[in-house]
């Protein structure tokens, strides 16, 4: 039973709804039961005193790898979900691309089940689109859906064979089914490992193209515009791509798409002297790539910015770059990185908070990432003027491999509440 | 990250990695310091004691007869002790990884690693994990560099030409896969030469080569018209029929090195090859045996550049 909690004093930073201000939240029953001013006879059960902090809607991250099942040598389930509620996450959708993949019902009734007994975020499987991820056979989408998942995708197994891709949208559009997509042509990206530009001719480093992604854009939105399925755009690397859903929604397709959110920082420099810990699926590309997803966020073109959280153990990332496991950790940077994005931005603090909870929420199409009343209890309160240094002994993930250790960044987590419970407090933080 | 990683903290050469961002003194150390070994080759007694005392390891990841050759003839006309492993890819296929090979060979008390390595910045993450008082130098990871031979060239280049500052140099073939031609773009470049091209068709040049500081050029007589230099690369076997090139005859046609079209070069320009050489598909015989061709003096040189760059590291 949810306790009844009051936050007090805190910058109530609500985008959906046009709050920013100082408010009180209460919170009962696992919900939001008033803004403001306590509903009447509310006697809390706990007090949290947020004088300083920022209340905002808990962060809702649609790409974190769990890692199970198949992977628990990379990451468990436990310490990715303690992880998220560190971050600041409370609801999360996670890629298919498990070992075995997410293709059928008992796997993700035992992945919800495992989730839900830890009682910390929310998770929401996406499923695979095809067998194994394979491209070939379609998975059984309605019976999966039924099991709980909220989209089907091939994570970062593009389907090659354009016929799969175009029944398995029209079947997904059968039952009215999402469909999360990364563009890339994989024969372009066959055997590249950074973007195909001058840094990585300097580096000898085989090359992705840009043009891999505008490729599938294309192929992408015309299937879209065929058979009217709801597409998700994952990962968007580069200015051309992000044009080209620009122009896809101006046209009204049922598009939306995301940006990883160290995507809006790094480029293909960032690889220094082949520093592997920025090889990334899709690659950093270049300056004035980042400048135009930075761009898309701000103007709307990017619904959501999500962390692409992929813990990697250290002995896959100290190899030559080439030979090293693509991924960054994300979980407890998405706050910080996307706090930093839109501060550079000059964006007021709830567009940076929207990109990472009412937005993706809505992509998500789930109840969430807002305050209103009667909305989940579901709330993180950060410090947005502390700093913390990244480091691999303060990242509670099992996965310590990002570009940004040894930043300082700012913004710390101190309370996390799922369901309308204190799932993470920060050490020394008793209100 | 952002230290250079192939120099110490009072900017003397620690590792030889790459020549990009070399200073310009130290490139001309090492030329004039193996102009210095070249008389050694000539001596009855083909050896300095350098080196004495000191452990190379030759680690070859990938295999090379002839590179191999030269640094283990290198090491040892400067005394040092050489050892050579052979690992292709049986390491991997052990499940050793790289840097535990690296770890096993420094309890070996290796002085010196002499590494090739199929994969781009295999040199740079050794010398990264290496000891304070151990030396790595790349000799050839992936399409980045391969340094010495950067030097070497640009030794063969001076050794012909003596000053930079007035050439023409045009590299012509495969520049995509090459980290030959990526080490002598950026040592040309450092030693002052106003005029570095790169010549091939569209599918052999990687992204954004003209950032390297090169001119391009798809046509092989314009490309060689008035170049005191013409370095031709090797064209891999695997790479002449595919998606890149149709065939290794097409390929000869238009952009190997035949005597009409290096007519258009200065009548004493000088011709190099990194060897091996594809006879008749990037370089016909009568141009590779010809007058102008200072492709074996290369290889001399080589020897001489390889001795100087490990007396320079291992004698500090």
């Amino acid at each position: 039973m949810a306790a009844r909690i009051r936050i007090r004093g805190g910058r109530l930073v609500d985008p959906r709804h046009g709050v920013d201000a100082q408010r009180d939240l209460y919170l009962a029953d696992g919900r939001v039961v008033a803004v403001g001013a306590a509903p009447e006879g509310f006697a809390a059960d706990r007090t949290i005193e947020a004088a300083g902090l920022v209340v905002a809607p808990g962060l809702v991250d649609l790409a974190a790898r769990l890692r199970e099942p198949g992977f628990e040598y990379k990451a468990t389930l436990e310490s990715e979900m303690l992880a998220a509620v560190a971050g600041g996450v409370t609801s999360l959708a996670c890629p298919p691309d498990t070992d075995p993949p997410l293709d059928e019902p008992g796997l993700v009734e035992m992945l919800t089940r495992r989730a839900r007994s830890l009682n910390l975020a929310r998770v929401y499987p996406v499923g695979a689109l095809t067998a194994k991820l394979e491209g070939e056979r379609l998975t059984e989408m309605a019976e999966l859906a039924e099991h709980g998942c909220v989209a089907f995708s091939q994570a970062n197994a593009p389907i090659t064979d354009t016929q799969v891709l175009w029944r398995a949208l029209q079947y997904a559009a059968t039952f009215g089914f999402a469909v999360w997509l990364r563009p890339e042509d994989a024969h372009l990206a066959r055997n590249g490992v950074a973007h195909d530009g001058a840094f990585a001719t300097r580096l000898g480093l085989p090359g992705i193209p840009a043009i891999a992604e505008t490729v599938a854009v294309g192929t992408i939105l015309e299937l879209v515009r065929a058979t009217g399925t709801r597409v998700h755009l994952c990962r968007l690397s580069s200015a051309d791509g992000v044009a080209l859903v620009r122009a896809a929604k101006r046209a009204g397709l049922p598009v939306t798409c995301d940006v990883a959110v160290h995507h809006l920082h790094l480029s293909d420099l960032d690889i220094g002297y082949f520093d592997s810990h920025a090889r990334v699926v899709p690659p950093f590309r270049g300056g004035r790539d980042r400048d135009a997803l930075r761009a898309g966020v701000a103007d709307g073109t990017i619904d959501a910015v999500c962390s692409d959280h992929t813990p990697v153990d250290e002995d896959a990332k100290q190899t030559p770059f080439g030979e090293s496991e693509p991924g960054a950790t994300g979980l407890e940077l998405l706050l910080p990185l996307a706090l930093k994005w839109g501060e550079e931005a000059h964006l007021p603090l709830a567009a940076a908070l929207a990109a990472v909870t009412g937005s993706p929420a809505r992509v998500l199409g789930i109840d969430g990432g807002h305050l209103g009343v009667g909305a989940p209890g579901d709330v993180c309160v950060f410090d947005p003027a502390a700093h913390f240094r990244v480091a691999a002994g303060t990242l509670r993930s099992q996965g310590k491999n990002t570009p940004y250790l040894g930043y300082e960044l700012a913004g710390v987590v101190r309370y996390t509440l799922v369901r309308g419970d204190v799932r993470y407090e920060a050490a020394g933080e008793r209100g | 990250m952002s230290a250079n990683p192939q120099l110490d903290a009072n900017g003397a050469l620690a590792h030889l990695l790459t020549l990009e961002g070399l200073p310009r003194a130290i490139i001309l150390h090492i030329l004039d310091t193996a102009a210095s070994f070249v008389s050694v080759a000539e001596r009855e007694v083909k050896k300095v004691p350098l080196l004495r005392g000191i452990s190379v390891f030759n680690l070859f990841f990938e295999s090379s007869t002839r590179t191999r050759t030269t640094f283990e003839i290198a090491a040892k006309r400067l005394s040092a002790d050489v050892i050579n492993l052979n690992i292709g890819t049986s390491s991997t296929s052990k499940g050793e990884s790289l840097l535990d090979t690296v770890d096993n060979l420094s309890a070996m008390q290796a002085d010196m690693f002499v590494v090739r390595h199929a994969q781009s910045g295999a040199a740079h993450l050794i010398a990264r994990h290496a000891g304070a008082h151990q030396h790595v130098i790349n000799a050839g990871d992936g399409r980045h560099a391969h340094p010495t031979q950067g030097l070497l060239d640009a030794y063969t280049i001076r050794h012909y030409k003596k000053d930079f500052t007035a050439l023409s140099v045009a590299i012509v073939g495969d520049i995509l896969h090459s980290r030959v031609a990526r080490s002598l773009v950026h040592a040309l470049n450092i030693l002052g030469t106003p005029d570095v091209r790169v010549v091939g068709p569209q599918t052999l040049l990687p992204a954004g080569v003209e950032s390297l500081g090169v001119r391009v050029f798809h046509d092989m007589r314009k490309g060689l018209a008035g170049a005191d230099v013409v370095v031709m690369l090797r064209l891999q076997n695997e790479r002449m029929r595919g998606p890149l090139l149709p065939s290794a005859q097409e390929f000869n046609k238009y952009y190997g090195l035949t005597p009409d079209k290096l007519a258009l070069a200065r009548p004493d320009a000088i011709v190099m090859h990194p060897g091996p050489m594809n006879r008749g598909v990037e370089i016909d015989s009568a141009v590779a045996d010809g007058a102008q061709s200072v492709i074996l003096p290369q290889v001399t040189f080589g020897i001489a550049v390889r001795m100087a760059v490990m007396s320079i590291l291992g004698g500090s």
